[in-house]
């Protein structure tokens, strides 16, 4: 049976973690100071290192610091940057959760800025760890997916059958949320003709269109290297594996980063900018879409890896599901699921949907990931610019 | 006919003109593909695809049943079918395979 940590607005976390949240880079290394001794005790650093103001940074901030996994927020600025700390104080506070900001210009400088911040952290960890759990039900988890380091089995083994877990999970009442448009070019009809409403259907089209503008005006495409090394010729191919992801429940809207999917069923992230070509890539790398995942509420996040992926993330654990069996061999250690294993003949696709069911479960069960056991806690934040989602992309249900 | 084809071979739908290899097959070994005796030239590792049978210039590559780009060159049964021989009809690949020709692996 799962248990979770009551939030005041009624969601549950499987975690109860503290956040310090550097609101510049110029804050960063006093940041990372004031966690290091507690590396061991649910202390994670996230931030935004951009001095100017930008509204998708404040958003994805706001919802990670009140995310159902963060107990605590400790924010740490250096004084002159743009970020708006006093409306993000605001939210945190308003959320139940204790916060503080340390100013380290006001503080006087690094070694003061960093005490102050240790003795909060030590007095909120020290109420947190006395906090009460309660019953927790699948149906009140919200869970993302993404892929990365993908390769030829990707689409094969790992990607169908976190497809499996997601229409377990959709089954049990979860919110379930796929991503990167980027990486469904060449899926839009066959993708569109699975949402609950026409409207829906066109929006989720007009979404990957978007990304396919976007990515051509870049010159490249979500592809790296290591794809074509590993046996992907083009974005089409890969696209289709990354879309295996998503499994067979039908696709009950389309949300940007930071909306909170409002009831269970599975939904589709669309993480590309809107409006021209600003701030570079949609995705400068992998914990970019594991931080936006996180930022809609996700509990957890199945990471699905051919080539061999190691990152977990700030706040939320990360499940890494290891789709090459040549891969699972060498980096056993890294991965929580051996979906090569299909690949070989030794399970089924049904098999190892239901492990990683099972492993999601076992996070709210008190079991750990192997990212979280060996700390990673990758993080990273920067410019994007979104226009709110339009009434079609949420159909009431 | 998969009955004809290797066992490393994996098709994944019937409208596909490409084969996955599920195990490395090693440069030397002479494999059956669709019926056809191939003796292959190179390593073909785990996830690479290779032609099921002939593809011309300028078809479409067909995978899970569905376009993946396009033939850039003749694709002859059996071999195989990658960022040298196809295109996608969205943006261009980039990939490394060029230059670790030139300048070596890096290991």
């Amino acid at each position: 049976m799962m248990r979770g940590y009551l939030r005041a607005d009624g969601r549950k976390g499987i975690r109860n973690t503290v956040v310090v949240g550097y609101l510049v880079e110029c804050a960063h290394h006093v940041a990372r100071e004031i966690a290091i001794p507690f590396r061991e005790h649910d202390v994670h650093v996230i931030g935004f290192p951009g001095c100017y103001p930008n509204s998708y940074a404040e958003t994805m901030m706001q919802r990670l610091c009140t995310h159902p996994n963060v107990g605590a927020v400790l924010l740490v600025s250096l004084g002159c940057e743009s970020f708006n700390k006093y409306k993000l104080a605001q939210i945190v506070r308003d959320s139940g959760r204790a916060v503080e900001t340390i100013v380290i210009q006001a503080t006087g400088g690094t070694r003061k800025s960093i005490a102050e911040g240790r003795a909060f952290i030590t007095a909120q960890r020290a109420l947190l760890d006395a906090m009460e759990t309660v019953p927790m039900a699948a149906s009140e988890l919200v869970i993302g997916t993404v892929c990365g380091g993908s390769d030829g089995t990707s689409g094969i083994t790992g990607n169908p059958a976190a497809g499996r877990a997601f229409d377990m999970l959709v089954e049990a009442g979860a919110a379930c949320i796929f991503e990167e448009t980027g990486e469904l070019i060449g899926c839009e009809q066959i993708m569109a003709d699975r949402a609950i409403t026409p409207d829906l259907g066109r929006e989720l089209e007009a979404s990957v269109a978007k990304a396919a503008r976007y990515y051509a005006t870049l010159g490249y495409g979500s592809f790296a290297a290591g794809n074509a090394e590993g046996g992907l010729t083009t974005i089409e191919e890969k696209s289709m594996g990354a879309y295996a992801k998503s499994g067979a429940a039908p696709i009950s809207g389309l949300i940007k980063p930071g909306d909170i999917p409002p009831r269970g069923g599975l939904y589709l992230l669309d993480v590309v900018p809107d409006g021209e070509v600003r701030f570079g890539f949609p995705n400068i790398n992998d914990n970019a879409e594991i931080a936006e995942l996180i930022a809609c509420g996700s509990h957890a996040v199945l990471f699905v890896t051919g080539r061999g992926s190691v990152v977990g993330s700030a706040i939320s654990p990360v499940i890494k599901i290891c789709a090459n069996p040549e891969t699972y061999r060498r980096m056993a250690d890294d991965m929580d699921v051996d979906a090569g294993r299909i690949m070989e003949g030794e399970a089924s696709l049904d098999e190892v949907g239901r492990e990683i069911r099972d492993v999601v479960l076992g996070l709210g069960e008190g079991r750990r990931t192997k990212s979280e056991e060996l700390g990673h806690q990758e993080f990273i934040l920067t410019y994007k610019s979104f226009e709110p989602i339009g009434p079609a992309c949420l159909p009431a249900a | 006919m998969s009955g004809d084809t290797d066992r490393r071979l994996l098709l994944l739908d019937e409208a596909d003109n490409v084969l996955v290899a599920i195990a490395r097959i090693r440069a030397g070994e002479t494999i059956r593909v669709e019926g056809v005796a191939v003796t292959m030239p190179a390593d073909l590792p785990l996830g690479h695809k290779l032609a099921r049978r002939a593809i011309a210039a300028g078809d479409r590559i067909v995978k899970y049943g569905a376009p993946i780009g396009s033939a850039t060159a003749a694709i002859a049964a059996g071999a195989h079918v990658h960022v040298h021989n196809v295109k996608s009809d969205y943006t261009p690949t980039y990939h490394l395979e060029d230059v670790r020709a030139e300048y070596g692996s890096g290991t």
